[in-house]
Parts: C-alpha cells; structure tokens; sequence
C-alpha cells in the first residue's frame, strides 16, 4: 500500500469496534464493546488487570478474531474471518510491546530495519544508507536526544524510554497510521516517562492516530484526547480530555475500583 | 548521535582482535622455540593444507551457534559426503558428478536436522546427536567399513582446481577456505539471512514480532551448514585421494573449540567469522607447534587446554567490560552533566 500523508487525512475513524464480543470457550473477555480511535486522536485505554484492555488490542491487531460484532479500520468494513496480523500491518496498525520489540545484543540500525531492510542485489543489506535514515528519523523526526548514543551503538546500552522511543520512531518512519503503545512507561523512572510522553506528542502532532494503554493516570491525562475505562470486558467510561480535569478522573477511577470492592465483598 | 560515532574505540570496531593477538602471539613464540621450523615456509604450507576442511566446517557452525542452536552431526556429514564423492567417481568416474552427490549429500543431513529443529522443535543437540549416529552408521553400513583408494582423481582438473599447489608451493584449498570466509562474513554481517540469523539467536520473540520466518531460516540455516559440512569433506578426500570411513570423526571438538575461541557467543545473538577463521588455525597449528618446540607429543593437549582458556577469558574481558562501552558510558555520562547544568 503507498498512501503516504493524504489519506491519512480522508477518513473518519482510524478504527470503529461495533458491538464486539469475545469469548474464550465459556469465558467472556468482550461484552458489547463499543471502541473508536478517530483520525489523529490519542486514546488512553485504562483499566486494571484483566479488563480486557489486551484481549481489545489483540482483536484490533489482528492476533485473534472477535466472536461477534463488527470491526472497521479507516472507516471500511473488515472480513474477520480473513483478518489477520499480517493485514493489520498492511492497515498500518503497529503494537509496541515493552520488552519484545527489540533485540539487545543487536546495533540500533538493524533493529531499526530488521524484517523491512533495503536491500541491494541478491539480498545483502544496504548498510550505509539504513544508518543514515535512521540516523535521521532518530534525531529530526522524533527529537532523540540520547547522549553517547550512535545508531552503532547496542540497544542493550539505551534506557527504557529510549527503546519506545526507538521503537515509536520505527513505527512512524513505516508510515504507521495507528500505533498502539502496550503499557509504555511501565517500570520507568520518571525522567524516562518524560520522554516517551514527548515521543508520543510527536505521535500527534505528525498527524497519526494513538492507543495509550497505562495504568498511569497522569501520563494518559497529559496526552490523551479521550479516555476509555474498561472493566471486566465491558466499557464502563468514555470521557473527552476536556471534560474532565486530572484530578476528578483519579477520583472516578478511584471510585469505580472501590465501588466493585464493596460490589465484590457483598 | 553523530558526534560520538567517530571517538567510538578502535579497538571493540577491528572483528576478532583478541584471537588475532592470541595467533601472533603463538607464532611468535614458536619461532621462539623452534626456530628452525617456524622460518621456514614449509610449515606455514603444512598448516594451509590441513586446516581448510575443518575452517569450512566452522564457518558454517559459526553462523548455526549465533542462531543459538548447534550441530554435533558434522562429522558424519564428512564421512557421508565422502563415501558419497569417492562412491560416485568409483562407479561412474565422473568427478564434478561425484561432487554434486556429496554436496546434496550434505544438504539432506542438514535438511533433515532442520525439519527436526524448527519444524518438529527438537533441541538441535538431540537432533543432531541422533543425526550423527544415523548417518555415520548408514556410511559404515554402505561403506562396509573399507577405505576406498580413489587415487586416480589425482589426474583430474578437479583435484588441481581444489587442492592442488598454486605455483607449486600454496595449497588451493587455502584460498577457496579464505575466499568462502569471506562470503560467509558478508552473508553474516551484510545479508537479510544474516541478520534474521543473529535475531533469532538473540531473541525469537522479537525476530516473530519483527516478521522474520524463524521456521524457514533455521531450515536453510542447518541445509548451509550441511552443505559447507560436505564440501569440508570433500576437501578431505581429495587431498587425501582416499575415503575411508571414520574420517571427520575426529573433526567434532577442534570445529567446536575454534568457534568459540574466537569469539562467538554461545548464547546466541553474536558470531565472529574473523574469529572462528583465527580460531581454527590457531588449534590446527597448536599440535604440529608443541611437538616441533621440542617439549614432546604428551604437551599437546595440555597446552591447547591452556591456549583455548586464555583466547576465551581475553574474548570476555574484551566483550563484556569492552574497553568501547565504558568509554560510551563516560562520554554520556560527561554530555548528561553537560546538557544539565546549561
């Protein structure tokens, strides 16, 4: 697929969930879900573990299909028999995972490439200009400022939020539409969270779409558009980032977990 | 980013310094000790005919250990190729025929580990274990046990072209090793398959999520291997002009120890082919090397225990605290206290 900018400009929805179940066997992961990402927006998915924030995800990229309900990806209706990951990517969706999308014993430059390299004649790789893009991609397009860093360098030597934010510049260098970020600031310190949260503003202001997935209320606060709250497979909170100020979504959120205590203990 | 590319250490950049060293070293000090044998070419010549089929073995388990796994099953690969080559010229007197067979030989052996490996997910040092006994045992099945002369390839362009002497002096087989190091190095280092290779090695998980077909690599990964296993046997039995069929049998740990004296992780992720090329001259030199010095045949296993323990601990000394990385380290650290005070 060769869109580049201007489609990205043309739908509505990056993706649109209608009525979505998902059953494991018995087990109900999805009740009813109603889930959109609009074009260019920043989504934070919150919700405590077992939620059904993975199960979401994984039925957006691709990795199973929903039981029922109905799955469109830039406003066209998907087959979802025939989904797949495989055309996930194809859509432009791409999952960061913490600790599984880069290998440390590896240069920057190849886990910037590997899977996707430029390659001359017979396969070799063309190594000069792989380290110039991403060279390139690192410092201009996502403003990476690791000292001491080189695209030489081991990912084994970068920090935590390096990696997102190599992984975040690998995302949007393949023209990724849709980039979903799997608990990104997950055992960071706090000057690491910062700059993932600045890669993710450059997610926005290039014009792609976000899923936010965290357990942190002030970070999904900072730079999501809208909140969604999921529990228990069902979408309980769907608020607009203007509606609400940091502190009443702690509170609603806060409630909403004792609220099920005191559901749960009766 | 681009300011701190160029001080980046020398040292860590040059592939295989350490054993580099470690082979200087040696021929020095057998110059040392004897003299006599180690200014002369001779010996020189005498180290370039018989290391070349063991070298193309190690190249290609060099490439099968960064992919984290490991092949026992080369030396009957040797035998079978072998019996294969010297069956075929036999029988039908066709040399370059005879070559064909052995190589596909090889590619079955490695074919077969790899559908074992990847695709029933055997460990491959099972696999290969029970691959070793197999077709040894096919061999010595079909072979009888006999040694077979095949002294007439002598006469043959084949037998020049591989391991005749260049100018009457160098062997060839020392420049096809050297010339076949060289693809392997560019294939390692500078092809998709390569670098699918040191992903897998380093973390399956990541070279799936990244798009690499880890099933199919590992595949043509043990089908190479086999394949450069067959042409080190090959190798073996012109030079020799003979098949006989226990040969290579002695091939398992000196291929073994090459590779990772020179460097190669045996976690994965990580392979030197300047080092395993190093690696194996330096044991292929260390028998002829001790017995020349004069100090007699018994020292020979000692001192190569000694020479494979100190290529490794200068191999991790120089990798883990590489001189390279603490000097990244101090420079971020000193740029970091730069950008925080402005």
């Amino acid at each position: 697929m060769g869109e580049s900018n201007t489609v990205r400009e043309k739908y509505v929805y990056s993706v649109r969930m209608v009525n979505v179940d998902k059953y494991f066997g018995n087990v109900q992961a999805l009740s009813k879900v109603n889930f959109e990402v609009r074009n260019n927006e920043i989504v934070g998915l919150i919700g405590d573990n077992g939620a059904g924030k993975s199960t979401l995800i994984k039925t957006i990229t691709g990795v199973f299909p929903p039981t029922s309900g109905e799955l469109y990806i830039r406003d066209e209706q998907i087959t979802l028999s025939h989904y797949s990951v495989k055309q996930a990517h194809n859509w432009k969706i791409e999952t960061v995972y913490q600790d599984k999308s880069l290998a440390d014993k590896q240069d920057l430059w190849r886990n910037f490439f590997v899977g996707r390299q430029i390659t001359g004649p017979l396969g070799f790789i063309k190594v000069k200009e792989e380290k110039r893009i991403a060279n390139d991609v690192l410092l201009n397009m996502i403003g990476f400022r690791g000292a001491g860093i080189s695209v030489d360098s081991k990912v084994a030597v970068l920090s935590g939020g390096e990696r997102q934010g190599v992984c975040i510049g690998r995302a949007m260098h393949f023209d990724a539409d849709l980039i979903i970020l799997d608990e990104p600031t997950v055992a960071l310190s706090l000057k690491e969270v910062r700059k993932v949260l600045n890669f993710v503003h450059k997610i926005k202001d290039s014009g792609r779409s976000c899923i936010y997935i965290s357990h942190n209320m002030a970070d999904v606060h900072e730079i999501a558009d809208r909140f969604v709250v999921l529990d228990r497979g069902t979408i309980v909170g769907n608020i607009k980032k203007d509606d609400i100020s940091l502190k009443d979504l702690s509170t609603f959120l806060l409630d909403y977990a004792h609220g099920l205590k005191e559901t749960k203990n009766s | 980013m681009r300011v701190y590319e160029e001080k980046r250490s020398l040292l860590v950049r040059i592939e295989g310094l350490p054993i580099i060293g470690v082979y200087c070293l040696l021929i020095l000090v057998f110059i040392f000790t004897s003299p006599r044998v180690f200014t002369g070419y001779r010996i020189y010549m005498s180290f370039l005919q018989t290391v070349p089929p063991q070298l193309v073995i190690a190249l290609g388990l060099t490439l099968v250990i960064t992919a984290g796994e490991i092949d026992l099953s080369f030396p009957a690969v040797v035998a079978f190729s072998g019996f294969l080559f010297s069956y075929v010229y036999r029988t039908f007197g066709t040399p370059w025929f005879a070559l064909a067979a052995a190589l596909a030989g090889g590619a079955l052996i490695g074919y077969a580990n790899g559908i074992l490996i990847a695709r029933l997910g055997v460990p491959s040092i099972m696999a290969t274990l029970a691959a070793q006994f197999f077709w040894n045992g096919l061999t010595t099945l079909l072979s009888q046990g006999l040694s077979w002369n095949i002294v007439t390839i002598r006469g043959q362009l084949i037998h020049s072209l591989f391991v005749g002497r260049i100018g009457g002096v160098v062997p060839a087989q020392a420049v096809w090793t050297l010339g076949i190091a060289v693809l392997v190095w560019f294939i390692l280092n500078r092809h998709q398959f390569g670098e699918s290779i040191m992903f897998i090695g380093d973390n399956v998980q990541v070279a799936q999520v990244v798009g690499i077909n880890v099933v199919k690599t590992k595949i043509s990964l043990f089908t190479f291997h086999g394949v450069l296993s067959a042409l080190g046997g090959v190798l073996l039995t012109l030079e020799m002009a003979n098949f006989w069929s226990t040969q290579g049998s002695g091939f398992l740990l000196p291929v073994m120890a090459a590779v990772f004296i020179g460097g190669t992780s045996i976690a994965g992720g990580y392979g030197t082919i300047v080092g395993t090329f190093f690696g194996m001259y330096i044991i292929g030199s260390l028998e002829a090397g001790v017995v020349a010095s004069g100090i007699g045949g018994y020292w020979v296993r000692l001192v190569s225990g000694l020479v494979m323990a100190f290529s490794i601990i200068l191999n991790i000394s120089f990798k883990n605290k590489s001189i390279g990385e603490k000097w990244n380290k101090m420079l971020r650290s000193q740029a970091e206290k730069k950008r925080n005070k402005a």
